[in-house]
Order: C-alpha cells, then structure tokens, then sequence
C-alpha cells in the first residue's frame, strides 16, 4: 500500500501528455484494421468496421484521464476560480452575506475567548488544572483565616502545596512621594507551587519567612517594571519604602503572570508575613478573621473528590480543637482564578447566558444566508440547467455552489474574528474601577481561531447545502423553457419562508431579552441605595501610607474632617473604614443579648459592619428612622453604641419590637447597645436581599482606612478643586484620590451594567439581522412578481391590494415568528434572571416593545421593496421579458 | 453472451495481471490473448481496456514502456513489476477460494433441480 502511494505521487508531479493515450489508441486502431484485412476484407470495408467496433475515443480519453491521481485537482480549481467570479458579479449579495456572517462568528468568537479565558483555562499555568481553590463553609466562600491555612498546608494528604494570598492598597516610595499601589501578599511557597519562574532575578521562598515582618522583600510584576521602572535591569536588590518599612527588590515576575485572581493586575508580591507593616493591622494569628484565599495544588494520583475528602476530616479536627472559631467548618474544592464560586459562579452563568445567545445570533445569521442562497439558486436555474443539458453532473454544479458558500464563510470568519479581535483589545484597556488595576486580559488565541474556523465550515455547509434540493431536482427542460423560474409549483411554505421565520423568532427572542435588560438596569438605577450618592464627593485615603500609627490616626481624621467641613460650599462631611457598595465589605457575627457561648453555631446573623464618623448619616443622606446617630462623645472610653439598619433590628428581636436601647454582643462578649435605626440599602451588589448591617462609632473601633464623604450642593468639580487645596496645605503627606460618588458606584453596577449592555448589543444585533432578512426576503418577492403586480395595476387593483400581494407571505411569516419568539423569551425568563438584575419580562412595557420593535423592523425593511412594487409601471413590465 | 463491459472492474484487472505474467505485451496484445484463450469469450474493447491498463500503471503493478511492435510501429508495451506480481498471486488465490465457493452453491442447487 505504501508503494501504491509512492507510485501514485510520482505520477502526481510527473504527468503523462494526454497525447500519450492517443497513439496507443491509434496503434489499438491500426492492429485492428490489419487483422480485417487479414480476415480478407477490403482496406476501405476493413477500417469501416474496425471503427465501428472501436467506438467513441472521447470516453475513454476521459477514463483514462479519470484514473490518473490528482485529476480533479484543475477542476476543483476551476470550481474556485468561477465560484470567485459569481461572487464579484453580485458585490452586494457578497458583501451583506460576508458581514452577516462576520456578525455572527465574529460574536461567537469573542465569547468564546472570554469562556477560554474565564471557564476554561482560567490560571495560565502549567499544571494549572491541578490547581483548585479551597473554599469554606456553607455558602463555599473564599475566605480563609491564616491559622487555618496552616494547618490545612501542614496536614493535608492530598495536596502537595496549598499557598495562600490577599490583595491590599499600600503606599510605594519609589521616588520621595508615595504613591496606592495594589498588591498581593502572599505565602513564602507561592511561586513554587504554582511553579513560575522569575523574569529578572529570583522569587522568595518558604525558606525566607521566619515570622512577621521578616521578610521585606518584593517581587514586581512585570507590567508595573515596565511602567515605573523603565524596564531597568539594574532594579534588582534595590531597596524602596513600602509603607515606610525598607523592602528589597528580588525579582520581576513573567509578563505573562499577572497572579492568582484573573481580574488583577497587581503592581508587586510581597510576603504575607509582612501584613502588619502594609495593612497596619495583623489578622495572622487570628483564626477567626477570615481575609485570605488559599489555592491549593493537587497531588499526582488522587482526584478532586478524595482531596474534599481529605479537607473535611481536617475540617472536622480544626472543628473539635477550635470550637469557638471553627464549629462547624467545612471546606469545598473550587475553580481558582475568580474568586473561587464567589465570583466564579455568577461570572460562569453569565458567560453561558451570553453563549447561547450569540449562537441564536449565528443560527439566524445562517438562516439569513441560507435564504438568500436558496433565492440566488433559483435565479440561476436555468444556468443550471444549462449545464446539466451539457453534460455537467449535478455533483460538480453542487460542488461549484458549496464553494462559493465556503468563500462567504471564509471572508465572514476572517472578518469576524478581526472584529472580534479588536473589540477584545478594547474590553482589555477598559478599567471599570477607576482605583483599582482591574481589568479583563482577554486575548483571543489558536482556540479561538480554531473554532472559529469550525464554524465556519459549518456555516459555509450549512447555508450552501440549503439549495441542495432544488439543484438535485433541476429538471432542465423545464428550466430553459420557463425563463426564471415563473411556473415553480407555489407550495404552502417553502423551506425560504421557514428559514426567514425562525431567523425572526430568533430576532424576537434577542429583543425581548434586551428590553429586559435595559428594563432591569432603569430600575436598578432608580432602586433605592440607602443613601444618595448625587452632589457628594467621595474621598479615600490610607494613614498607613504615610506611616501614622496607633493614637496619631484618629487626631489626623479629626483635624481632616474639620478642615473639609469649612471648605466653602460644603454642607455636611464624614469619614468611615469603608462604605456601603464599594469594594471589599466585612461581615462581623452578631449574637442576642442572652449569649453565653461565642461559637459559630449559635450566631444570630451575619452582619455587614462598617465604621463611621459622628455626621455620617447626614452627610451620606441615610435616614434616621429612629433614636439618634454618634456624636464625638461615643469615644473610645464611652460605652459600646451601634446604629443598625432595620432588617439588623427585625432579624434580632422581630418586626414589631424596639429595638432602639436594646443590647446584642459582638464576638468575644463586648455587649453594644443599639442607639438608632436606620433605613435599609443596599450593601453588597444592587441584587442582593435585604441584608442586615450595623455602623460603629468610629472612634471606638479605629481604622486607618478612610473613606470621606464631602456633601455639596454646588458644582462638585469646583468643589472637589477645593477640597483637593484644602488637604494639600493640611500637608499630611498622604496621597488622597478624589471623586463623584457616582462615578464610584460604577464598581457596583459594572457587573450589572456590562451584562445589560452586552444584552442590549446583542438584541441590536439581532434586530438587524431580521431587518437585513425581511429586506431581502420582500426585495426578492417583489422583484420576482413584477410582473404579476404590473398587470394587477393594470387591472385596477388599489395600492392596499397590490402591496397585500406583494408582501402578504412577508408580512405573515413576521407576525408568526414574532409570537413565537415572545413567547420563547418569555419562557427564557429563569435564563436571564442570572444575569439582569431584577428581570422580568412579563412586564407590560417590554410586551408593548418587543411588538413595537418587530413592527418597526418589518416597516423599514418592507419600506423599499413596497415602494418598488407601487411604483411598478404595468406598461414598461409587459414589454420586458 | 455476456460482453466484456459486463466484467468487473477487479476481474479485468486480474485477468490482464495473468495475460502480463509471461512477458511484456502491449494493449492490443493483451486483448487479442485474452480472447484467444477464453476462446472468443471474453471480447475486451479499448473503451475498457486502456482506463483498466492506465488504473494499473497508477497502482504501480504494471510499468509501461514505449517500443516497436512485431510489425515495427510505435506501441506501448506493458510488464508486470514485482509489485504486481505479489498482488497477482494474492488475487489468484482470493479467486479460487471464491469461484469454488459458488461453484459449489450453484452445484448444490443444479443437482437439486435436476
């Protein structure tokens, strides 16, 4: 076999001269002459009958010629050239059929990169599918306290590496001022088990951590060496202020290591030990403060399953050793890179809501050409025909057609992707939150190619073959003599009118789901906050940054607060460690008053707690319900105070009881008595349940992180001028970032927002691909019954009946496959309802619009096609052919 | 009598295999052998002749050769190559097996009807 191969490919490359076979037949021919003669015929008689015998010549040149490898290959060729040149012949049909399918591969492509970026392939490592993250607790959260860690790292027999990490702001003294950076603290054994290797210089090791502080060095990523360090090679061992504390610079990190968590773009690592000196504060030996991540790294042979296992039976040692910390505890196995399920799950189902959607748009997409190709097919019948009468097989006709629907497929891949591409590089350079590096680093790569090239070559087959009947029962006769295809038997409906049908269902379900959506996010923008962020300015700062400790910081808040409330135009001002719908919040454990026992199991509730300035709620526009708000006598020396909003107040002692004096106990048995209630707001995300939460006097529980909220009823960019003035000749020496509120609050809603929009682009879409398939379909109808609208005008039909001839089949497959996808994205509500927030589609109002949107749709698209079967002029129709 | 296009393409090729086997013939030889043995039988015209020499010569069993006939013009003669050969003997082989295994079951039912 292997020779038969080797023979066939030297004949290949080295071809016979057709004449070849001619002389044999002619030496075939003279033998049997001669063997006439010999019989005793005559010369003239002997080469008669031999011919006669001999046959056609033709047939057997072109066996001959049929048997030789590679004989098809001209005619393929040939296929190519002419498809190309039908393709040019008709630039429009070409250049709307490549865009069409752009749009659709072209969606399908960028979903794709960001379900390889996000799902599939989230951590861009070797080894990385033996990664997970180590979640804990009921609700699978990330969070994990660092003795925790321990002793999980230490006692584990499934994982052959757990590392653990945080990010936090800290100041960078590169060059005499500080500047926020972002960073990830982490474990001493990070990069090993993760198994990077440095850029420049060295990484540091579980070897360099001997206790807190220890180890003050760090790594840079490579983005921030590029970007600050000019990309100097001399920057390793340097030493920089982080902190005020003396690191060293090991090493620059691979520019493809960005970390452990996909959306960050850190600017350094620094060892976790080190947390006292960058966050100001230690939770390392508390077991119960729950503010890192922990990843760990499976060890060969043994499954996900064996190693959840194996964390529960620490689990349940950690439960028995530590009850008051981890009663109760268990631990899940998770996909790293997003925060393992926190953000992984809403992420996930969000992608997955975007997939289907971008392929209904490729469906349609399909339909879309698929009719057109079907309509191009009979306009070309009797060329069709033509060639079958001359000896073409239906084969080669076919394969002619399929070429060309491949070419489409071929340029809408190629453009799509390039769209695709260029759109990605833009998601990449769009920062949502304007303080931290947040980002998505998304790029599509060989897979992404790859299955758009798949689908491609699905699509081509797809919509080529659609007039794959047609072509196979070409009756050629009747081809020639009917001109164009007049006399085709009318069919209830035809696979065109199918095809147009489901492409504007598909149309509908797109606009029903981003009327939703754009719906959901009005309301969420109109929702009520539990605070008003309009004409307020939100600042924020860290005293860590500028070295202040222990007592300096609170007098520093102080004397910050009462110059900003005498910058002119401001009404009210407050600081807080955090603030509601902002990055990072913190759930402390609430117990009722009657507790005895602090353990897991008998907490109340878990409350969002947040540490607030006297003026806070004035100055956030929070409504006091009842009792009071802090003043400056609620200081440290002061009994414990708190204000809770109601669903706090409800959850502890139930709808109807006063709660204003009464007492609840924190963790470690330090019993607060509530002073006010407030109104209820949202905390977290815009979607979440009503949560509880508790604001503390500031000065009985200290922070170094400040979030200052200015109230101005004047141009904020005046104010936010002023201010900025104000705290320079303050001269604190700490970088302070300053903005609206508003523009704040984009973190919160980024997540909401960007779905919306993505939904709302998507029911563009597929609006205008229904456009585009109703334009053709009507165009096409009308053009062909020209004719018969020129002699129905002629006859003295009214314009109502001529445009009811025209468009009527049109006008009906509309309605029908607008019912049909309502009432399809109507049954798609439980899908969206993961995505948008507070969808609804049952909602009058996007009933009204998706009807209005279809019609609207149809009206444009019929608009021309409408007038050109008005206009049609009986007398110039009937002398035309 | 059934013509020779009635001949499956395998059995052509096996049979201009066998007539190649002694020497090197050229077309019209082949065809001229093959009806004298099969006495006037099996009539091979060039319309099947030649595609089934060229399928041949693309297979690598036959190797073709331009030279003079007995009456001294241009003809190509074809040999059989060792490749051929082999594949020659391996068809004989699946050929007998099969024309004994329907001689016996068109044997079977003669002698039933009979």
């Amino acid at each position: 076999m292997i020779r038969e191969f080797f023979t066939r490919l030297r004949f290949l490359v080295f071809r016979k001269t057709p004449a070849e076979v001619d002389d044999e037949l002619r030496f075939h021919l003279e033998q049997a002459v001669d063997q006439k003669i010999a019989q005793g015929l005559s010369p003239v008689e002997a080469r008669r009958q031999a011919l006669i015998e001999f046959g056609g010549v033709e047939r057997t040149r072109e066996q001959c010629e049929g048997e030789r490898p590679g004989h098809s290959i001209p005619n393929i060729l040939r296929d190519a050239r002419y498809a190309l040149r039908m393709l040019r012949k008709s630039p429009g049909f070409s250049l709307v059929a490549v865009l069409t399918l752009a749009v659709g591969i072209g969606a399908n492509a960028i979903v794709f990169s960001l379900l390889d970026a996000l799902v599939l392939h989230p951590l861009d490592l070797p080894g990385a599918e033996n990664l997970y993250a180590i979640q804990q607790g009921r609700d699978h959260a990330a969070s994990q306290s660092y003795p925790d860690y321990l002793d999980v790292r230490d006692r584990t027999r499934t994982f052959d590496g757990v590392i653990a990490y945080t990010i936090a702001p800290a100041g960078l003294n590169i060059s005499g001022r500080p500047e926020q950076v972002w960073l990830y603290e982490a474990s001493g054994n990070y990069f090993d088990v993760l198994g990077v290797r440095p850029y420049l210089g060295r990484f540091f090791h579980s070897s360099d951590e001997h206790g807190a502080n220890s180890a003050p060095y760090i790594v840079l990523s490579y983005d921030y060496w590029q970007s600050h360090f000019q990309g100097d090679p001399q920057v390793v061992n340097r030493t920089v202020q982080l902190n005020g504390f003396s690191n060293t610079i090991l090493g620059v990190a691979p520019p493809t290591f960005r970390g452990t968590e996909i959306f960050i773009s850190p600017a350094l690592w620094t060892p976790i030990v080190n947390q006292p000196q960058v966050e100001g504060f230690s939770e390392m030996q508390a077991r119960g403060a729950r503010g890192i991540w922990l990843i760990g790294h499976l060890r060969a042979g043994f499954t996900p399953t064996q190693a959840a296992g194996d964390l529960n039976r620490i689990a349940a040692i950690l439960s028995k050793t530590y009850p008051g910390d981890d009663d109760g505890i268990t631990f899940s196995l998770g996909r790293p890179g997003l925060l393992g399920d926190m953000l992984g799950g809403p992420v996930r189902a969000f992608v997955a809501g975007l997939g289907l959607l971008s392929v209904l748009i490729l469906l349609a997409a399909c339909a879309n050409l698929g009719s057109m190709f079907a309509a191009r097919a009979t306009d070309r019948s009797r060329e069709v025909a033509l060639r079958l009468a001359l000896g073409s097989t239906r084969l080669r006709i076919l394969r002619a057609l399929l070429m060309e629907a491949l070419f489409i497929a071929l340029g809408g891949a190629l453009l799509g992707v390039a769209l695709g591409a260029t759109l990605l590089r833009t998601l990449k350079a769009w920062h949502p939150v304007p303080n931290m590096p947040i980002n998505l680093p998304i790029e599509p790569d060989l897979r992404t190619y790859g299955v758009a090239a798949l689908l491609a070559l699905a699509s081509g087959l797809f919509f080529g073959l659609v007039p794959l009947r047609q072509v196979l029962h070409a009756d050629p006769y009747q081809g020639i003599k009917a001109g164009n295809a007049i006399g085709m038997a009318r069919r209830a409906f035809s696979l065109r009118d199918l095809l147009l049908a489901f492409q504007i269902a598909i149309c509908a379900v797109l606009v029903t789901s981003s009327l939703v959506a754009v719906r959901g996010m009005m309301r969420s923008l109109h929702s009520s906050y539990g605070f008003n962020p309009d004409h307020a300015l939100q600042l924020n700062t860290d005293l860590d940054m500028g070295g202040y400790k222990g007592e300096q910081i609170p007098i520093l808040q102080r004397r910050i607060l009462d110059t900003l409330t005498h910058v002119p135009g401001v009404t009210a001002a407050a600081y807080a460690s955090r603030i509601p719908l902002n990055i990072g919040w913190s759930e402390s454990s609430v117990f009722s008053d009657s507790t005895t026992d602090y353990r897991i199991s008998n907490v109340a509730m878990g409350a969002l707690q947040y540490e607030v300035s006297p003026g806070y709620f004035e100055a956030a526009s929070t409504a006091l319900v009842r009792g009071r708000s802090f003043t400056w006598n609620d200081s440290k020396d002061a009994p414990r105070v708190a204000v809770v909003n109601r669903e706090f107040a409800r959850r502890l002692f139930g709808p109807d009881a006063k709660a204003v004096g009464s007492f609840f106990k924190r963790f470690g048995g330090t019993r607060v008595q509530i002073v006010g209630i407030v109104e209820d707001g949202k905390y977290k995300t815009l979607s979440e349940d009503p949560q509880p939460a508790v604001f503390l006097p500031i000065l009985q529980s200290p922070s170094s992180w400040t979030w200052i909220i200015v109230r101005s009823p004047r141009d904020l960019r005046e104010v936010a001028g002023a201010v900025d003035e104000a705290l320079r000749t303050l001269n604190t020496g700490l970088p302070f970032t300053i903005d609206t509120w508003n523009k704040e609050l984009g973190t919160a809603l980024f997540a909401a927002r960007a779905a919306s929009l993505a939904l709302g682009v998507l029911g563009g879409l597929g609006a205008m691909l229904a456009v585009t398939g109703i334009f053709g379909m009507a165009a096409y109808s009308v053009s062909k019954r020209l004719r018969e609208l020129g002699i129905r005008i002629a006859l003295g039909a009214q314009p109502k009946q001529v445009l009811g001839a025209a468009l009527g089949r049109v006008s009906t497959l509309l309605v029908l496959g607008s019912v049909v996808g309502l009432a399809l994205g109507l049954a798609a509500t439980r899908l969206l309802s993961y995505i948008v927030y507070q969808a609804s589609p049952r909602d009058p109002l996007v009933l009204a619009g998706v009807v209005l949107t279809m019609l609207i749709v149809g009206l444009i698209a019929a608009w021309i096609p409408a007038q050109r079967a008005l206009a049609a002029d009986p007398l110039l129709l009937l002398r035309q052919e | 009598m059934p013509t020779s296009t009635d001949l499956l393409q395998g059995t052509l090729d096996l049979l201009i295999l066998q007539t190649l086997a002694p020497g090197p013939m050229h077309g019209w030889g082949v065809a001229q052998r093959i009806q004298q043995v099969s006495r006037e039988v099996l009539q091979i015209g060039q319309g099947s002749l030649y595609p089934a020499l060229y399928r041949l010569e693309y297979k690598g069993w036959i190797r073709a050769e331009w030279g003079n006939s007995e009456n001294n013009r241009r003809a190509k003669f074809y040999r059989l190559t060792a490749a051929g050969k082999k594949q020659l003997d391996a068809e004989l082989a699946t050929w007998d097996r099969l024309s004994a295994a329907i001689a016996l079951v068109l044997g079977r039912n003669a002698e039933a009807l009979s």
